[in-house]
This record gives structure tokens, sequence and C-alpha cells, in this order.
């Protein structure tokens, strides 16, 4: 027999908590967050390292001390209730969940509608191609930071760092508080992938040095981890000959890159993005299929949480609204692409309806720049500028246009970024 | 009279100013590069008494997880950030805890307290 | 250092090495009334060729007519059909093809065909590039024609070597891992006793299977008549998602003199992989991966099915063919009494192992007399595999053990109960690797990045070690470690 649930939320992270919350401000009655882990907060829980928070809670929070606010918003919430230690095997289009965990067993769950916030996984050595042995000492920096902030072991005591986002400078820090020696961080880009802050105080406050263009060529040991070759990389990323050096080292940890994780979308059927890896979403997270919605991760890789959180809020609130019934119909779809110097751009769609609302649009610029002007065209004609001291890839680009330009939009839009 | 100047990356907005602060006699006479006064501010600051917040794990007697997360209540002083991390290495909490529980009072004379980052539940 | 095995142990047959060749023929001899050892360096078994190789039963038809290896893959062919069931092996029966572009091409495939027909393969036909194509849609449109091989397939090495283990093991036989053989004593001409890291074991028949190493292990009994010549093969492995651009199942080009080419090929468990290319080495531990090799591997495969998904591409691994000096297998009786050689395994070493089994056992059954065990137990314990099972026996298995309900491995749907099982079933998993070729837990796409922390704790709990004690693969392959300056 399948219970009825109003929502089933699956993953229980910061974008599965913060929709839970927004649908229970937004009237749903009957809700289940399914979550994987020993405990709700997702990744969060094992980024015990401060920055979160300041824009959604407007408050410099920790990860776990985000995840506990996220978690405390629904905690009491009757309407909500939280699995822990549960997989979620598959979701059928007709809202039927799967999914087991060791004391109810088998599950299945029937929901009105269900919102996807499975977050994103890391790509690994096999993604990037890393020529020489395969022994061990090679990590993914979150499969590493999980060891060290949550079980209690470290991966080992010389470290290199492949990949220079914030994970990856995050865990430099992280190593060298732990009293390990971080012999390099290397970035294939000719450009840092992380935040100018983190640069300063992961890597310049312990004298870490990090070599852009640079990538690893060779890893040696047979057993364990006895050091690698790094080589310049040329313009297309490729190493150039002649360049190679050897650093010793008995670890490596890999921070190139995130992919969301959407396996059970594929199964279940939902339009895949073929940029962002994720749902092709509107305006209110819904994906392809009706009364399927996604948020945070799984959607576009984010860099803040705290724009996981407003997106999920946003799903939250229309799978609440879809399951009660009260979802206006929308009498256009326009289409949102990304234009010159724009690598992604959520939503991919607006279904606009009689009623007008603020939409909200992410962006990433393909190209760091200096004093740009984001313009959103539509029709031929300007809807929206803003001009921009500095875009990077690295940091999502957030632009709402007011409900008064939504209301008049017929036609599909683009966002495209141009020097100034 | 030594005069020095330095080169910083400000990180008070996504801007990144390249700035160049110019010390005299062991003080900051001028900062340049920046585009708004938080990073003439952050520049000064920075040279003469640099800061950061301190997150590191203590370990947890009896509570739900192995380690806890914990974070210094306010800015320590950058120079003492390694020391405190050691420090804390010698700490071990009993579950339960809550999120700001003290962790460990006043950590090594500084005046900051280093408090739980979340709830630890007892087992 | 004398081991936990320091009292003296006492065999009528030791089997040195572990991989596919050793491990099946442990399991043959122990149908007799025989004690059997088999000893292996590694932490585990398979962790030499049998853990990196193309993973093909051949049909049989590339090695010379009369040759060991054209004998031995025939017939190793046909009992991997028998014994598929008995063991619950993992095996598909893809049948293969060899393509051909030019009319040169195309000779060499009647040439292959008839080989084939003289050395006993059944069903080969030569077909049309349309009818190949008809097949294997994602396939140069340039390939002119194929030789088409029915009774080739596809199977899980590691699966076959550790089933071969399981029977053995239920059957009286022992497994020493992390046993290293250190020499042979050899007295009047015959062999005496094997030396190892964890003590002697004396010994009446001692087999060598020892991979790459072989030529040395009979030096150590003082029979240097061959040496063995690794020669490694790069491969890369593909997400399931690329098999609907690639192929379902095995492509070769038409082989040269030392190799059977770099194919495109489908596994087991619904990925496909492209290599192997070949170097010569010296070096009988070299498994580095190189870029040169992988852009040669790339561009050999890309000739066969042109859209090759790089993207997809979820790891690379090389593995070593145990080549010998004489051109085919080494088997059978050493000048040493005592010494069977099961050398120079390399393709089609895999297809051949049970054949090569029953050669070596008849040899000493033939001299012992021993006779047949009257309570030999067939095939292994049974393995649940919960991703297979249907939603009321998946219901089932939680109740019964609620590790089932708790998925470790969510890139492949693994649970604890499998891992459980995995590490306490007869020669079961010690190292983390161990756990995921037998369970597949950290095999998917994030490759172990969220279940190896899990797997870690369990390997930990099961085996009663600590964390900084798993291993994850060889020897030395230490995984973490304890926190400096941590106060007590």
């Amino acid at each position: 027999m399948s219970e009825m649930y109003d929502i089933i939320i699956v993953g229980g992270g910061p974008a599965g908590l913060s929709a839970a919350h927004s649908a229970v401000k937004n009237g749903a009655k009957k809700i289940i967050v399914l979550e994987r882990d020993r405990e709700a907060g997702g990744i969060l829980q094992q980024c015990v390292h401060n920055g979160f928070g300041l824009h959604h809670f407007k408050e410099e929070l920790t990860g776990p001390g985000y995840a506990q606010r996220c978690y405390d918003l629904i905690k009491d919430c009757p309407e909500v209730e939280v699995l822990v230690d549960t997989m979620v095997l598959e979701v059928h289009d007709n809202k039927e969940v799967i999914a087991v965990n060791p004391e109810r067993g088998l599950m299945k769950l029937q929901a009105k509608t269900v919102i996807l916030t499975m977050g994103c996984r890391e790509r690994t050595r096999g993604a990037i191609r890393i020529p020489g042995y395969r022994p061990a000492g090679v990590y993914t920096a979150g499969a590493a930071q999980r060891m060290v902030n949550m079980e209690g072991y470290i991966p080992g005591h010389k470290i290199v760092i492949l990949g220079s986002g914030d994970i990856g400078l995050i865990m430099a820090r992280r190593m060298s508080l732990e009293g390990c020696k971080v012999q390099a961080v290397l970035e294939i880009c000719p450009f840092s992938n992380g935040l100018t802050r983190n640069i300063v105080q992961c890597l310049n406050d312990y004298d870490i040095p990090l070599y852009l263009s640079h990538t690893i060529t060779g890893i040696k040991g047979k057993d364990r981890v006895e050091g690698i070759t790094v080589s310049k990389v040329d313009d297309k990323m490729r190493p150039i000959p002649g360049t190679e050096f050897d650093i010793e080292c008995d670890t490596v940890l890999l921070s190139v890159g995130l992919i969301p994780e959407n396996e059970i979308s594929r199964e279940l059927g939902i339009e895949l993005h073929p940029r962002t890896n994720g749902p092709v979403v509107d305006q209110h997270r819904e994906t392809s299929m009706t009364g399927i919605f996604a948020a945070g991760n799984v959607v576009h890789v984010h860099d803040l949480v705290d724009f996981v959180s407003d997106e999920a809020e946003i799903a939250g609130k229309y799978a609440a609204l879809t399951a009660l019934g009260k979802n206006a119909a929308s009498d256009r779809d326009l289409a949102v692409t990304p234009g010159a110097g724009v690598n992604t751009c959520v939503p991919q769609h607006l279904r606009l309806s009689s009623e007008s609302e603020a939409v909200r649009l992410f962006m990433r610029a393909a190209q760091p720049k200096r004093k740009v002007k984001l313009s959103i065209m539509s029709g031929g004609q300007e809807v929206m500028k803003k001009i921009l001291p500095v875009v990077k890839p690295s940091e999502m680009i957030s632009v709402e246009i007011p409900a008064e330009k939504t209301a008049a939009l017929s036609d599909d839009i683009t966002v495209s970024i141009e020097e100034a | 009279m030594a005069t020095e100047k330095k080169m910083l990356n400000c990180i008070m907005c996504p801007m990144g100013c390249e700035l160049t602060v110019t010390i005299e006699d062991g003080a900051v006479t001028e900062v340049t590069g920046n585009t708004c006064p938080r990073g003439a501010k952050y520049g000064h600051d920075e040279i003469m008494s640099p800061t950061r917040m301190l997150t590191t794990t203590v370990k947890v007697e009896g509570g739900q997880l192995a380690l806890l997360p914990v974070v210094s209540k306010s800015v320590l002083p950058k120079g003492k950030i390694l020391d405190c991390a050691k420090e804390l290495k010698k700490v071990t909490v009993k579950a339960p805890v809550k999120a700001g529980d003290v962790v460990a009072a006043d950590i090594l004379g500084l005046g900051i307290d280093i408090v739980a980052s979340r709830d630890m539940a007892a087992v | 250092m004398k081991g936990i095995y320091s009292m003296e142990r006492q065999a009528d047959v030791v089997v040195i090495g572990g991989g596919i060749t050793g491990t099946a023929i442990l399991s043959e001899l122990a149908r007799y009334n025989l004690r059997c050892v088999l000893v292996e360096k590694e932490p585990d078994i398979a962790a030499g060729t049998t853990k990196a190789n193309s993973a093909i039963l051949h049909a049989g038809f590339d090695a010379p007519t009369g040759s060991f290896k054209a004998k031995m893959n025939v017939k190793g062919n046909a009992l991997y059909h028998e014994l598929e069931k008995e063991l619950n092996l993992d095996i598909k029966w893809t049948g293969s093809f060899v393509v051909a572009f030019d009319d040169d091409g195309v000779e060499t495939l009647k040439e292959l065909k008839t080989r084939g027909e003289a050395n006993g393969v059944p069903g080969l036909e030569i077909w049309d590039g349309a009818k190949v194509r008809e097949k294997e849609p994602n396939l140069s449109k340039d390939i002119k024609a194929a030789l088409w091989a029915p009774t080739a397939g596809i199977c899980w090495p590691f699966g076959a070597a550790q089933a071969f283990a399981e029977n053995a093991v239920i059957n009286g036989a022992e497994v020493l891992r992390d046993c290293e053989v250190t020499g042979i004593t050899v007295k009047d001409g015959r062999v005496e006793a094997v030396e190892t890291s964890e003590g002697p074991i004396k010994a009446k028949y001692v087999v060598n299977a020892a991979g790459v190493y072989a030529d040395k292990i009979s030096a150590m009994a003082g029979d240097n008549s061959f040496t063995v010549k690794p020669r490694k093969g790069e491969y890369v492995l593909f997400d399931k998602t690329a098999q609907k651009s690639m192929v379902s199942g095995i492509v070769f080009p038409v082989p040269t003199k030392t190799s059977k080419g770099i194919l495109v090929c489908a596994t087991t468990h619904g990925n496909v992989f492209i290599g192997p290319n070949a170097q010569e080495l010296d070096d009988k531990e070299d498994l580095s991966v190189t870029s040169a090799g992988m852009d040669e591997i790339f561009a050999g495969a890309r000739k066969l099915c042109p859209e090759i998904p790089g993207g997809a591409a979820i790891t690379e691994f090389a593995g070593l063919r145990a080549a010998s000096s004489t051109g085919d297998f080494v088997l059978g009786k050493s000048k040493v009494e005592g010494l069977l050689q099961a050398a120079g395994i390399q393709s089609p070493g895999l297809t051949s192992a049970p054949a090569i089994a029953q050669y070596i056992a008849e040899i000493i059954v033939g001299e012992t007399g021993a006779e047949k065990r009257g309570d030999y137990k067939k095939g292994r314990p049974e393995e649940p595999v919960f991703r297979e099972l249907d939603d009321e026996a998946k219901a089932a298995l939680i109740k019964k053990d609620s590790h089932y309900g708790r998925i470790i491995c969510r890139c492949e749907t693994i649970t604890e109960g499998e891992i459980v099982d995995a590490i306490n079933r007869p020669c079961g998993a010690r190292t983390v690797d161990g756990v995921k070729r037998r369970t597949r837990a950290g095999m998917g796409r994030c490759q172990g990045g969220f279940c190896g922390p899990r797997v870690i704790e369990i390997l930990s709990r099961e085996l009663g070690i600590s964390v900084p004690e798993v291993r994850k693969d060889g020897v030395k392959s230490y995984m973490y470690y304890e926190k400096e300056g941590a106060a007590e």
C-alpha cells in the first residue's frame, strides 16, 4: 500500500530542507524528506569552515551551522517527516517513489509532487585522465574532507591538490591546520576557479604555492603515492613537453569539478540540459515532467549554498501550490538562452501566466572579465541591463527581472555579457 | 626612515582589487589600488593586525559522530591560528553538545572562546 | 619474518599464484583427496593480470593449430559453457567480430576462419559490412567484412577467479594471501618445500601459476628453461551511458603478430572499454597509464567505432600480459620433479584456465592416483545481488538482514549486506578494491567518492582492524592515517 504525500523530497541537504520549509509556509500538509546519509544536512556537515549564510540568513555560519539552521526550521513542523539512512531507488512519472532503509525495508511512497534535491558529486581521476600508476593516496577532495572532518583520519602527510576550486583551497587550509604539509595547488586554467578570499586565507596564509596553467602528468608509487610529475600546459590545456618537474608527496587530492547527481532524473526520463548537466527547469523549478520539481546543485552547481536555499524555496513553494491545485495555468512559454559571454543560465524557460511575478535568473560567465554589461533581450528589445564591475566563471551571477517587466514579456529571452 | 610597499588582494568583495600598501616606520601611510573605502580599511588592517576566524574539529565522547565541528566566536590574530588549532587537538568534549556551547574558553589567553558549530546528540 | 603460519605446514600441492590460472587449478584439484594450498603475495586473489585484461572468452581461431594456446582455448571455451551455471559465473555469450577494411584484411579473415576450423572452433562465418552494422550499428561505415565467431563471450574475470577460489575453499583447499614465495627447496631433483614470507610449506607438488613472475619462481627451483616478459596493455573504461553510441559485443581489428589489436568491447556490467595497446617491458610491476598510450588506444578504437564519447570515460588502467620466451603457454612437467608449470599464460589465458586446470590436475592425479572426494561440493555459496531482485525479494531480504536496507554505493546500488557478505564469504574481501571487485561498490561514476569512506569503515568493523590498517589493494597501499598530535 502506498501512503499519499503532498510532496516527496529526494535528498535532505540544504536544498531539500529549504524546499520543505518553503512548502510548509505555502500550505503543504504532508511532506517527507528522504535522506541517504545518517543525518540531514548533506555535504554541509563536512564543510566545517565558515562563510556560509551571509545572503540567506544574514549571518556568517559554518557549514554544519547552516545545516542546523535549515533543519531547525522544519524539525518541529508536524507537516514534515525526515527519514535518514534512506536511499531512493526509483522515482516514477506518476510520483511514486521507491526507497529503502534498514528499519522500514522497501517503501513505496505516493505523492502529488516530487522535488529532486540530490545535490552533486565530484569529478574523479578517471574523468580527467591522469597518467601514471593507480596507488592509494589519490582521493577526491570531498572524500578526504569527510574522513578528516567527520571520521577523524587524515589522508596523508605531504599533500598536493589538483584544482583550485573552493573545495581544493579549503582543503589546503584544512590539511595545514591538521599539521600536514601542503606542497602545492595546481590549476590547469590560467586563472583560479576559487574565491579570492580563499586564495588569500587558505593558500597565502600558509605559504602554499599555486601553479596556474599546470597539471599532473604522472603519478609515481605502486602501492601508495610517492610523488607526482607536473607540467605546464599551453592555451589548449595540453602539457608542454620539457616543462616537467617533480613534487614529492604521499597524497593527491582532486578538486576538479562537480557534476549534478542526476541518475534518478535520467531514469525518470526528464529532460536534462547538456551544459548544466541538470534538469531543464522553468522559473518555478518545475522540470519537463509535470509535478516533478528540482532545485539546488542537482539543477546546476552553485558556489553559494545561500542561492541553493533561495532556489529550493521557489521549488518548495510551487510544488506545494501544485499539490494543492492552486498553481495558475501558464499562457506563454518563453525560452531563456545564454548569449555571448554567458555559459549557463537557469531557469532555461519561463512559463508565464496572467499573474505577474518577479523572476530571478542565475548565470555563469564564460570568461573572467572586468567592467561588463549584462543585458537581457527579448524580441529585439532590451528588457534590462546591469553594469557589473567584475564577472568570473566561478561566481554565479543572479539578476531579478521585476514583475512589471515579466508581465510584458512575449518573446524568447537571451542573456549576454559584453564589455561595457 | 624605512619605507616598504606590500601588494595585497582585497577580499572584501568579488572585485578582488590589487592593493599596494605603503608602510613607513611600521605604520601604514597609504593604500592605493582600492576602489572603495572598505578596501583601504582592509589594506590597513591586513598589514597592522591581520585576523582570521578559526574553524576546526574536536573529538567527542559518546556522541552520534566522532568529531564536533567548532568555530572561534570571533576573529583571532592570524599569527595565533596554528597554535590555536594545535591546542584544540588536545580537547575532547562529552556529548550532548548544543550549537554555541563553549568548547574551549579564552583560548590561549586571547580572550576568545571556541564554540560548537552544531548540536551533537549523545548516543 | 615468520608469521602465523610458521608452524610447519604440509600439503600435497602448493599452487603459487592466485590469478585465474592458479584459482582454476586449485578448484580442479579440490575435486580430489589432495591437501592443496594456494599462496598469493598480494592481499587478495586476482591481483595481477586477472584484474586488468580484455575479459574475453575467445572462440579460439587466433593461435596456431596444434599449439597449447589453440587447444586450451577451444577446450576452455567449451568448459566455461558448462561451468557458467555451476559456478554462477557472470558471462554473456555475445559472439565476436574481427573486422576488415580492405581486401588484404578480408584475406586475413579467410585465413583466420580456416585456422579456426582446424582448431575446432564451431560456427565461424564471414559477414559483409552491412550485416555487421545491422548487429553493431555504431561501427565504421568503412568496414568491408568481418569474421563472426558465435562462441566468443565476455565475462567478469575477477568473478571467475573468485568463484574458483570459493569452490576450492568450501572443498577444503586453503588460500593464503599476503604470502610471498621466497624460495623453493629441491632435494635430489625433486621439490620438497616452498619457502614463503609466512614460513615454509612442505609440498609433494608445486604448481607454478605465478603470472609475470613465473620465470622467477621456476628459477627458484632451478628450472631456467624460459623467461616471461611483461607486455603492457592500457585500457579506458566508459560509463554505461556510452554503450548506446558504441558496441554491445566484441569488435577486434585484424590481428598483428604481437597482439589482437586495439578493440572496442562491452563488459558484462553494461560498460564499454577500449584498448589494449602493447608495449614490451622489463619492469614486472609497471602498471602506469601513459598519455601516449591513451592517444594510441583512442585513435585505434576510433577506426572501428568513430564516435567515442570521451567525456563518458570513467577510468583508465593497465594490465601486463605474461608473454613467455617460447611464444606458447609453458605447461606441464618441469625437469625438476614435482614442479608443474602453468606459465607464460597470456591471451587466451582467461579462456584457457579451466582447460589448463584439467591438464595440470590430470598429471598430478595420474602420478598420485588420488581419488575423487566423496564429499565434494559443487558450486559456491549463494551471492545475493540486491539490484537484480524484484521488489518483493528485496523486501524479503531486508527483513531477513537489515544490512540489505542500507545502500552504500549509490552509483551501483550496492547494499551494506552485500559488502558484509563479500568480506565474510570464503576467500573474502580484505581490501577496498577487493570489496569493489566482489560487489561493484565504488565501480560506478563517482569511483568511490561517496562510498569509499563507508567501505573503509565496514572493512575495519568486519575484519576487526583499525581504519589506518585498511588497504586499497596492494601490500602497502594504506589509505588513511591517525591524526597527528592528538592527545590520547
